[in-house]
């Protein structure tokens, strides 16, 4: 029996259009992703299904739910199906849960809504379902309130919330995004876990097509709008029909060979270095803590060398580079770049830090928007005793766009006028452009989507080739790091638990962590005829 | 079962050490105004004595006024001995009146504060129901509505509104008295209704505010994840707002109504003006004609207490709505 | 919300153009008394009546608008030249001595409200323009030093902020190149708002006598004479209040106007 068919739905909001078109259904019990770009419309879709579409949304089509059509239902009649027979599971756990509320009184809501159940009853049913999304009484009381658990576990609470009540539908909206490798694996098990149980069917929505590939019995690609292929994941992985598919998971499956360098002189030493932050009082009267983000780590980088550093967040890694970049101090240990420190007494040596340079991760946070692009990337010049000026300025403006694969008439535009991927690549340009020994790139293609990634790890394997680059890649994402680095290290919990040439450590973890790491993280398999 | 409530032994702890930061926060803000009030009544016309007393004062009259004052020990000594009279309720003597200033304020305080307290709770029933009107039919006409009454209502000043009211509502309907205050032992009704018109004009520009915020800290509410994740859950629009919009949105509403509470009593000082009402503000500037320091000083201090206390009270509320900032101390 | 925009600056600008027109014509001279022609309603010769001493109102207004919109307009400079660095050198500087001790200050100066202030000063150092000016403009320091504060420190947040960290810039530069352009759009609309509020403040501080005194005019001084009269010649209260009304909104109107057209995020759709 088909469960949800969706047929012929067409959106457009505020007269522009979102959907064209889309048709597919999904069976009681099934699983099926939705996967696609950013812009492609599969939020919408899922939106749609629970009709909680933004003001402004005309729709056309239809949307059956069992016999229903939900597009032609009153609201109220809406508000009985949501969290009834159909949930939704939304992106960022974060900020998903109303913070003033007990999770006990937001997940016993959904129940109350429903049924005419006195409060003591609907609680004891919510601690039952919080038992089975793994969040037991014993450690995660009724009373807890939102802020005091993380992100994995308010996703927890989000999907005990949509399960609450058994509903035949279960939509989940980039459940994982925001969350970490380790916790990414365990969400989708219990959501797999879940369905499988309650015979539900589950629609997931994600860009990840390693996590498609792993979970579902079906596959639905989107591209701008419309429906570009479908089929059981097992056929359509083998045979892709539409050029669109085979290019996404080309993208996603993309590896860059780097070009060979000599190894040289050691360039970046850290060793021994620990950093301490001051935690506040438990007490009204103790003494206040510290915390340990960075715990006696050891590595060096050589001249010419690729190192990745990997880890989940909270490992200390953010607070590595920021030590490494001198901006703050450690508190034991040393670091210095060819021999010199990057922190002489309490001031960062700026000597020091003109030979390095970062590329961050968001794209739309890393420039001012006030700011024409050829100020922003010749930011770094500030560094120099004596930077170039009137035609010289000029001049290394091109070549630093034109480096990176823009044009030179792009240095009088607004930030504002180039997407994401073109964002990274002046990020890039700026981090290239006073000719640094050491590029830190903090998860620099974490936030792009999948062919836009592709692109822009070909950039930085050619700008290796042509000045010679020695970087420190930060990631979460592994696949990335596999392609990218020589040699890797794993951090966990501010230590570094792992390191080694890249191909060795994927290959042959030895550390249990690493194997853990890498076995959580879904990979695609290895596909013929692409 | 682990469902206890949400007030079981960790919260109450947090609860406490809030409250205690708080007071300590409370105590300081008082000991540094009653320093910068002091530093200007008593420092900075240099000789507070030739001051009130005025140029073509006897040297005689002067020498007494300034044995009086105390103002023969150092400036730190009067400050303290300020300060330990006013904690143990000694506010002074009035120059002019030759009273105790705290019997003069007494009498004052109870038409100027129920005053105040009259106004807010107009402002607050007034301003809530429009706020959550228009924000919950944000764009409609009906929302439009509110926003230009409000667009109105902010740019009124109350005493006008105030003139205003007594020419329709005293003198062309005869409905209330022009002026004067009936006083509470002509019976609680009596009283009030002398208030009412004064209570009208102070509160309807601050309700016209309070209903602005009211309607913004909704609206950014309303945009927030939580809401949609109620939807999600089977609630209507008009649910999620009551059960989960309200309770966030009252973080931000607090803090205007503590600041209102401030406005008010300063408004109220004004207000008084035209409806001839005894309160602590004709006491106020019959005592900065007479110059008698006094009098203003320990006004002055108990306004800012005032103020001072009602933000107390209202960062007490913030932590009972919003469990995060227990948590942060 | 352009409509807005365009109806508040026309109001601000009506009153504004009224208050610089002023310092060389008026109807009639508006010191002149006039006793025989006193308390006329509105007509063809006083377009807006006269007061109880004969003098023309709409002259009165005119000057009048003089003082309102210089001391709210000096009041508000007070609290931007004080309280924007304030707010930029607390946010640069947050969690350290320095943004406690600023946000401190900042709460002592709001526990006194303009109107004690005024009091405080006209008390020991006498009334006037002058000191409505310094009463009015010291409550403003605050309330523009939490405001940049707020912003400011949501805006160091960003990459773009460590970015100029990395290029080696202080706080004090990237204060002045990159926080400060992003908050003026914000600053802007808290400045018409201060502005119209500081005209409300003068207002109330001359009705009670502590703001500018005879025979500068101002309007609050006219509300404060015409109340004893207000049942024989309403037109004495309504025209001043009039002009306090129009004005605020106006300049509230033009707020409102110019925080929508500033949004950025409208700006991005415009392009």
């Amino acid at each position: 029996m088909t469960l949800l068919s969706i047929q012929n739905l067409s959106l457009s909001i505020h007269a522009f259009d979102v959907l064209h078109d889309v048709s597919f259904s999904i069976a009681a019990g099934e699983i099926v992703a939705v996967t696609g770009e950013s812009g492609s419309g599969k939020s919408m879709t899922a939106l749609g299904v629970m009709q909680l579409l933004p003001q402004g949304a005309r729709t056309t089509g239809r949307i059956m739910l069992g016999e229903t059509d939900l597009t032609t239902l009153s609201e109220p009649a809406l508000c009985a199906l949501r969290g009834n027979d159909m949930g939704m599971v939304f992106q960022e756990p974060m900020t998903a849960l109303n913070p003033v509320k007990t999770i006990g009184d937001q997940v016993a809501e959904t129940i109350r809504i429903h049924e005419n159940t006195p409060k003591p009853e609907a609680l004891r049913r919510a601690a039952q379902t919080l038992e089975r999304v793994g969040l037991p009484q014993s450690q995660f009381p009724l009373s807890r309130f939102p802020h005091e658990l993380s992100g994995g576990q308010r996703q927890r609470v989000v999907i005990a919330m949509a399960i609450a009540l058994r509903p035949r539908l279960l939509i989940a909206d980039e459940p994982t995004t925001a969350l970490d490798v380790t916790t990414q694996a365990q969400i989708l098990k219990l959501l797999g876990k879940l369905a499988r149980e309650d015979g539900m069917g589950l629609l997931m929505i994600t860009h990840d097509l390693a996590v498609v590939a792993d979970m579902a019995d079906r596959i639905i690609v989107m591209r701008h709008g419309r429906l570009v292929e479908q089929g059981k994941t097992h056929d359509l992985l083998r045979n892709m029909q539409h050029p669109y598919t085979r290019q996404l998971f080309a993208a996603s499956a993309h590896t860059v060979t780097l070009p060979q360098t000599a190894q040289g002189t050691p360039l970046l030493e850290v060793s021994g270095v620990s950093r301490d932050y001051r935690t506040p009082r438990k007490t009204l009267l103790g003494k206040p803590g510290t915390f340990r983000a960075v715990d006696n780590v050891t590595f060096t980088l050589n001249r010419g060398e690729r190192l990745g550093l990997v880890g989940e967040s909270g490992c200390g890694k953010s607070t590595l580079t920021r030590a490494i970049l001198g901006l703050e101090q450690v508190q034991q240990g040393t670091i210095t770049l060819g021999r010199e420190p990057v922190f002489t007494g309490a001031r960062p040596n700026l000597a020091v830090r003109r030979r390095m340079q970062v590329v961050f991760q968001d794209p739309y946070g890393s420039f001012n928007p006030r700011h024409r692009v050829a100020r922003q990337v010749t930011e770094p010049f500030h560094l120099l005793d004596s930077p170039p000026t009137g035609a010289a300025r000029q001049k290394a403006v091109d070549e630093a766009l034109t480096a990176v694969g823009l044009t030179p008439a792009d240095a009088q535009k607004y930030i504002h006028e180039f997407s994401g991927g073109q964002r990274q690549r002046i990020a890039i340009a700026r981090a290239l452009i006073i000719r640094p020994e050491l590029i830190v790139f903090d998860e620099a293609v974490s936030a792009l989507d999948v062919s836009v990634r592709a692109q822009i790890l070909d950039l930085l394997a050619d700008l290796c080739g042509a000045y010679d680059l020695s970087y420190l890649f930060i990631s979460h994402d592994l696949s990335v790091v596999r392609t990218i680095t020589d040699r890797v290290l794993v951090m966990q919990r501010g230590k570094i638990v792992e390191q080694g040439a890249t191909e060795q450590v994927f290959a042959d973890p030895q550390h249990d962590y690493t194997r853990t790491l890498i076995n959580a993280a879904p990979v695609l398999p290895d596909l013929h005829g692409v | 079962m682990g469902w206890t409530g949400a007030w079981h032994a960790p919260r109450l702890v947090s609860m406490l050490r809030y409250t205690l930061k708080r007071l300590l926060s409370l105590v300081l803000s008082l000991a540094v105004a009653s320093l910068v009030i002091f530093t200007v009544i008593e420092v900075a016309p240099g000789d507070p004595a030739s001051f009130m007393l005025g140029i073509n004062a006897q040297p005689e009259t002067l020498a007494a006024l300034r044995a009086e004052l105390g103002l023969d020990v150092s400036k730190f000594e009067r400050y303290i001995s300020w300060v330990t009279g006013m904690l143990s309720g000694d506010f002074g003597t009035s120059y002019t009146y030759r009273t105790p200033v705290s019997d003069m304020v007494a009498q004052r305080l109870w038409v100027s504060l129920p005053l105040a307290l009259y106004a807010l709770t107009l402002s607050t029933l007034i301003a809530f129901p429009a706020g959550i009107y228009a924000a919950s039919r944000r764009g409609s006409a009906g929302d439009t509505a509110v926003m230009g009454a409000t667009q109105l209502g902010v740019a009124i000043p109350n005493f006008w509104f105030a003139m205003m009211l007594v020419l329709l509502f005293a003198i062309k309907l005869r409905w209330f008295s022009a002026g004067g205050f009936a006083g509470w032992d002509e019976g609680f009704l009596a009283a009030m209704r002398s208030l009412t018109l004064p209570a009208i004009a102070l509160a309807l520009p601050q309700a016209a505010i309070l209903a602005r915020v009211m309607r913004s800290a909704l609206l950014d509410v309303l945009g927030e994840d939580f809401m949609r994740t109620a939807r999600a859950k089977g609630l209507s629009a008009r649910q999620a707002l009551w059960r989960h919009g309200l309770r966030n949105a009252m973080i931000p509403v607090l803090t205007i109504i503590g600041l209102q509470f401030s406005f008010l009593l300063a408004g109220g000082i004004i207000i008084e003006q035209v409806f001839y009402l005894p309160g602590l503000g004709r006491l106020i500037f019959q005592s900065i004609s007479a110059r008698d320091l006094i009098v203003v000083e320990s006004v002055t201090m108990l306004l800012v207490f005032a103020v001072i206390f009602v933000n107390f009270c209202v960062d007490l509320a913030y932590a009972a709505v919003d469990p995060r900032l227990r948590a942060r101390t | 919300m352009i409509r807005n925009l365009i109806l508040g600056g026309l109001l601000s600008a009506l009153f504004i153009t009224a208050a610089l027109v002023s310092f060389f014509w008026t109807p009639f001279e508006y010191t002149a008394l006039n006793i025989p022609a006193r308390l006329q309603a509105p007509n063809m010769t006083h377009l807006l009546g006269t007061d109880h001493f004969g003098r023309d109102i709409l002259s009165l207004i005119m000057v009048g608008a003089r003082t309102s919109i210089a001391v709210a307009l000096v009041a508000v400079g007070i609290g931007m030249c004080l309280g924007i660095p304030l707010g930029l050198w607390a946010a640069a500087r947050r969690g350290s001595v320095v943004d406690e001790v600023i946000m401190r200050g900042n709460d002592l100066v709001f526990a006194f409200p303009s109107l004690v202030i005024a009091i405080l000063i006209t008390a020991v150092f006498g009334a006037g323009a002058v000191n409505a000016i310094i009463a009015i403009g010291i409550f403003n320091i605050p309330v523009f030093a939490r405001i940049t504060r707020g912003a400011a420190l949501s805006l160091w947040e960003r990459d773009f902020i460590l970015a100029a960290r990395v290029a080696g810039k202080s706080a004090t530069r990237i204060s002045v190149e990159h926080i400060l352009p992003n908050v003026t759009n914000l600053l802007i609309v808290q400045c018409t708002i201060q502005f119209s509020l500081g005209i409300l403040a003068e207002a109330a501080l001359s009705y009670v006598g502590l703001g500018a005194q005879p025979p500068t005019p101002s309007w609050g001084r006219m509300l404060a004479d015409a109340q004893t009269m207000v049942s024989l010649a309403p037109h004495m209260a309504l025209m001043p209040g009039f002009a306090i009304i129009l004005t605020v909104l106006g300049l509230n109107l033009m707020g409102d106007g110019l925080r929508d057209y500033l949004d950025p995020r409208l700006r991005v759709r415009r392009t």
